[in-house]
């Protein structure tokens, strides 16, 4: 038909810009979807062949010494991300709440961008680095110092029982609190330094002392964030690998003191993934892991980036990467 | 009283970060030499030899991974500022869930995707692994850096007749390009540092590669080997290997932040 074709001749042509910008913005949700169908994918065996039981399971034998299927359960490395996690958050929260604090409002002018500085550079020290630092220095720290002392004053307890040669939950948790505390802080940072101006000074024309107007003017407001900020430092420290498995011993057991070796999710797929030689199921089992990290640190993160979202929208303020 | 608390915080953040640079240097130092640079290690537990092939995987896979991450991350972050949307807000959120996904996963991802695949280990597949995890963070910084352009500078180049593509070319990305390389050169430094997507992926290896297909080490994985075998002699190479690869990773994170404070205070 004459008007068809008129039709087609004369129409706009296609937006090759929108076109080519945007097959790189596609691959993003792309490489997450493909991760989560390899990853899956990999993980079928394992989950066909321990179901919902691989959750709970405690003990973790890929190769039993009488032969016959692994017998594999996820608890201990689930129990030890957990344990090392907490204890981390427990001792780099308020730490990271004071650094943010001291940034972001009780320092000197002069000192404000150095200290923001010096903490980067914390946080630009690679994982292996820290694992080796720790490894020559923490360890013995632990082990010498802070490990005896608890065990003298707290050793009632059974968090603290035991002997101990310094790896274990304890030092992992320590290492882990050292590596968040740039992270966390820099989200608090952000937030503390969102707030409007407007309740600070309405605050001190109150006659507030300063921190009087931090407590009830400022971190109130920043509140959201500041568990945003803890939220995101959980997701990261739930997956950090190298520093942990070099410090944590590396072992498949739960036990309620904090002074042994135990596992994390990422340090059994690290320690055990070129040990596999040919056991599928075991295999399958590393991935099926791989796949219960991925979910925890992705909800986390997105958590995380939600509530950061909302307190962005609610004091209309800059962004927070 | 909460000054104190506060100042004492930061100081106890700082302790580690000194106590690091200390130990580094003093065990570090020590192990350079010109061998330490020129030969290739020796087998674990050996004395003599240094850490060239270490060297040499890092930087092939950082350029591998530099080839994939730059372009798509730089036009991905270009796309996220042009197309506002419903579609672009999901995919920004999900480049940020990106950048928090372990590393450790991304290594078993791009070894079912690549290493079972082609039944062998690679340089290629661990420079694909941190390309990866490059990407989001570039497009993440690109996208900041973008954003800050005043849109009058977008609007006088449409005006003055010049196609969307290349205003983004030659005058937006012109205009924030120390905010683009900043980023860029940030998650070189990052990826640089890590260790684990490359366990099941470079694998590591004794030799200089003769291609991408080999298996490569690189200075992290070295650090991990060596640094946790029970001979003294194996530390000597980790502590060197550890001294070089923070020296590069935190002199990249100064010049690039001095740069980026220079051009703040100076021109703008």
């Amino acid at each position: 038909m004459p008007n068809e074709s008129r039709a087609r001749r004369t129409a706009r042509p296609p937006n090759f810009f929108l076109i080519i910008l945007i097959v790189p913005a596609i691959v993003i949700p792309v490489i997450i979807v493909l991760m989560l169908y390899e990853i899956g994918n990999g993980s079928i065996d394992a989950m066909r062949a321990f179901g919902l039981s691989f959750l709970f399971g405690t003990e973790w034998i890929p190769n039993p010494p009488q032969g016959g299927l692994p017998v594999l359960g996820a608890l201990p490395a689930i129990y030890g991300s957990v344990v090392t996690t907490t204890l981390s958050l427990i001792l780099a929260v308020p730490v990271s709440l004071g650094v943010a604090l001291f940034q972001a409002e009780l320092s000197p002018r002069a000192l404000r961008v150095p200290s923001v500085f010096l903490v980067e550079m914390l946080a630009a020290v690679p994982s292996v680095v820290y694992g080796l630092w720790a490894l020559v220095v923490l360890v013995p720290f632990m082990r010498d110092f802070i490990n005896p002392n608890l065990s003298a004053t707290l050793g009632f307890l059974p968090l603290f029982s035991g002997p101990t040669n310094g790896l274990g939950m304890l030092t992992a948790g320590v290492i882990l609190a050292i590596m968040i505390i740039p992270y966390a802080s820099s989200v608090m940072r952000e937030v503390i330094a969102a707030v409007p101006r407007s309740q600070r000074e309405a605050s001190l024309a109150l006659g507030a002392t300063n921190w009087e107007t931090i407590r009830t003017s400022v971190l109130p407001f920043a509140r959201t964030g500041i568990v945003a900020a803890v939220v995101l430092a959980l997701g990261r420290a739930i997956g950090e690998t190298m520093a942990v498995t070099m410090v944590i011993g590396n072992v498949a057991r739960i036990s309620p003191s904090l002074f042994l070796p135990a596992y994390t999710i990422p340090s059994v797929i690290a320690n055990e993934f070129t040990e596999v030689a040919g056991n599928t199921i075991y295999l399958s089992a590393l991935f099926e892991l791989g796949l219960i990290l991925f979910a925890i640190a992705f909800i986390m993160n997105l958590l995380g980036r939600v509530l950061i979202t909302r307190l962005t929208l609610r004091t209309r303020g800059g962004a927070i990467v | 009283m909460y000054v104190v608390l506060a100042t004492v915080s930061f100081l106890i953040a700082l302790v580690p970060l000194v106590s690091i640079l200390y130990v580094t240097i003093a065990n570090g130092f020590a192990a350079l030499n010109v061998d330490f640079f020129t030969q290739v290690t020796p087998p674990i537990g050996g004395t003599g030899g240094g850490i060239l092939n270490a060297i040499e995987g890092s930087f092939v896979m950082i350029g591998i991974a530099s080839v994939i991450g730059v372009p798509v991350g730089v036009f991905a972050g270009a796309y996220l500022t042009e197309f506002p949307g419903r579609f672009t807000y999901n995919v920004r959120l999900l480049a940020e869930v990106l950048t928090g996904v372990p590393s450790i996963v991304t290594g078993i991802f791009v070894y079912e995707l690549l290493v079972a695949t082609q039944h062998r280990f690679s340089a290629l597949a661990g420079g694909v692994a941190l390309g990866f995890m490059m990407i989001p963070i570039v497009a993440i910084s690109t996208n900041e850096s973008l954003k800050l352009v005043s849109s009058s500078i977008r609007e006088g180049g449409l005006a003055l007749g010049i196609s969307r593509a290349k205003t983004l070319i030659y005058i937006l990305l012109s205009t924030a390009r120390s905010g683009v390389i900043t980023g860029i050169a940030l998650s070189v430094a990052r990826v640089m540092g890590e260790t684990a997507p490359l366990l099941f992926t470079a694998l590591g290896s004794q030799f200089l590669m003769t291609s991408i297909n080999d298996p490569a080490s690189s200075m992290t994985l070295l650090i991990y080997n060596f640094g946790t075998a029970p001979y003294a002699n194996s530390h000597v190479f980790a502590w060197g290997a550890a001294f070089v690869l923070l020296l590069i990773v935190l002199s990249l994170n100064i010049l690039v932040r001095v740069a980026s404070r220079l051009k703040v205070s100076g021109a703008e």
